[in-house]
């Protein structure tokens, strides 16, 4: 049980319960579509970059306590950022949730809720399904991006 | 045909405490507690008997089936064909070379897709499935609709998850060439008349498949009784092995479908001008097939033999009912799925969880259910969920591995509060 508490801190089922910056963002935002084809997990992520800084981030989408809870504290965490900082913190997440982490991660703020992940692989990809979705989206294109 | 072993007339006979001292995989634990495994519909555990065959013919018998004059293949040979006999009985097919081996169910639909739909479904003509399919006998009809021209009509089920059978029986048309339906949903568990169904295509004369894979295990399957022109399933969830899978099909129809692959074994004279191809079941079973795989289905077979399909039946319809009635009764669940005949799965949601959190939190109390959308998506859009959770029984479940459960998704529910 104290792992199962560790992946589901009361942060994530929080944010599960309520996502923050839920919802669409009006154009011209750049959006992406996300799809997790193993649990069947969607979500798109909406964002106004404005000189280089993501000035407003929004997500949709139906998905578990983990991907929903990401998406959500991923908005949080980017809002403000500038592009390279972001790519950063995404850099730094996926390390984190993967396991691949040296171990401090102070400057990853509220996100460091999700090291409890490592310790359920088949669930990383409901970790970093919002944050590749955002990747996709600073990139450009049109194609939903699948974790698959 | 020979008769069938003595069997138990009721669960009350079945010591299922015995049978699962048979399976060694159900006596570990997993995260600290007791394997409760009830994810029977994706697949089943095996029991020693099966395990120790394998071991054995690797040990004793192994060789190459077919033409060889030394005793290894001759006694390789005579295991397979013997399995082959076996099948026969088991399904009560007319005769021995209506049983072809095949990887698995997928691959049996595949098969007749590839063959007897490419022979008899052309342009403007239709192929009728249903809303409750697995991927596996969506997508070869999918695939040939769109290779030919033609179309794939689906009937509708209602919001139990039961066949209309008055829309079924309106989409069964002048130009339906092929019907193919599920024998038992696999989410749903919805056990579909299929005696009435075959019936129905018949008196149009449309050939039909049924997809055994979720009814193999739990009933009495008598496709002679049914009229069925084809039957598939697989032996992994059968307490076989994994990729080894029957399609059974009437005599008289695989004589006149062309083969599935070209290679060995399918042939009776080949040269770079002519080749002559063999009788069935060869000409269906191009190359070294899964020997080994045979042999651990034969066993499995005589293993459920000696239990009784209808004794296993009666138990695992028991629990079933046990936990459909505790299910039920937790505020919160919603069942996906309450058709009136059901054997074998179990879905249902939970409020405010999603299925594979749910999933998550069971491993860790060691029980293994499955998440998702079982293969059959178009079934989760008509419910409107993006997946269920979905329990699965066998013979060796007991009412303690339903009791766990409902302990499990009571945990889930005061995590999730």
């Amino acid at each position: 049980m104290s792992d199962l508490r560790e992946l589901y801190q009361e942060t994530i089922l929080g944010h599960y319960k309520k996502p923050r910056n839920f919802g669409k963002l009006p154009p011209p935002s750049r959006h992406r579509e996300g799809y997790n084809p193993l649990c069947g997990d969607k979500v798109t992520v909406y964002m106004h970059v404005k000189d280089d800084v993501v000035t407003d981030i929004r997500f949709e989408g139906s998905g578990c306590a983990i991907s929903t809870a990401s998406a959500s504290m991923m908005t949080e965490a980017l809002k403000g950022k500038t592009v390279a900082e972001a790519e950063e913190i995404f850099k730094r997440f996926h390390e984190l949730v993967t396991g691949k982490e040296a171990g401090d991660n102070d400057n990853l703020g509220k996100l460091a809720v999700f090291a409890g992940v490592r310790e359920f692989p088949a669930r990383v990809k409901c970790a970093t399904l919002a944050w590749h979705t955002f990747h996709a989206a600073l990139e450009g294109g049109e194609q939903p991006v699948s974790t698959e | 045909m020979p008769p069938r072993p003595a069997e138990i007339g009721s669960s009350a006979g079945f010591d299922v405490q015995r049978i699962r001292a048979d399976f060694p995989i159900l006596q570990q634990k997993i995260h600290g507690k007791p394997l409760v495994y009830l994810d029977n519909a994706a697949s089943t555990q095996k029991p020693r008997s099966v395990i120790d065959t394998l071991v054995r013919y690797y040990e004793e018998d192994n060789a190459n089936i077919h033409r060889g004059v030394h005793l290894l293949s001759e006694r390789a040979t005579e295991t397979y064909e013997a399995t082959r006999r076996r099948v026969q009985r088991f399904i009560n097919a007319r005769e021995s070379r209506e049983v072809i081996f095949v990887r698995g169910t997928t691959e049996a639909i595949n098969l007749v897709a590839a063959t007897f739909g490419r022979q008899n479904v052309g342009a403007g003509d239709d192929v009728l499935i249903t809303h409750m399919e697995h991927h596996s006998n969506i997508v070869p009809w999918q695939m040939l609709c769109e290779e030919n021209g033609a179309k794939l009509r689906v009937a509708p089920i209602t919001d139990a998850g039961e066949l209309r059978l008055d829309e079924f029986e309106k989409l069964l048309g002048p130009r339906t060439r092929f019907v193919s339906v599920t024998h038992v949903s696999n989410t749903l568990g919805t056990v579909n008349p299929v005696k009435h169904i075959v019936d129905m295509a018949h008196r149009r004369k449309i050939p039909i498949l049924l997809d055994g894979a979720q009814a193999i295990p739990h009933i009495r399957v008598d496709v002679q009784g049914l009229d069925c022109d084809f039957y598939a399933f697989s032996g992994h969830k059968l307490y076989g092995p994994t990729g080894i899978g029957v399609l059974y099909g009437k005599a008289e129809l695989l004589e006149r479908m062309p083969p599935y692959q070209g290679g060995g074994d399918m042939i009776s004279s080949v040269t770079f001008e002519k080749t002559t191809y063999n009788v069935p079941p060869y000409k269906f079973e191009a190359g070294t097939p899964n020997i080994a795989g045979t042999v651990g289905l034969d066993t499995a077979i005589q293993y459920i033999e000696n239990l009784g399909m209808d004794a296993i039946a009666a138990h695992e319809q028991d629990l079933l009912a046990y936990a459909t009635e505790r299910l039920s009764a937790i505020d919160g669940v919603t069942l996906i799925g309450t058709a009136k005949e059901r054997s074998g799965a179990i879905s249902f949601i939970l409020d405010g969880v999603h299925p594979h959190d749910i999933g998550t939190v069971l491993d860790q109390e060691g029980i293994a259910i499955r998440t998702g959308h079982h293969c059959t998506q178009p079934l989760m859009d008509r419910f409107g969920v993006p997946a269920t959770a979905r329990a699965a029984l066998a013979l060796y479940n007991t009412r303690e591995d339903i009791d766990a459960l409902i302990a499990g998704i009571l945990k889930v529910q005061e995590m999730f509060r």
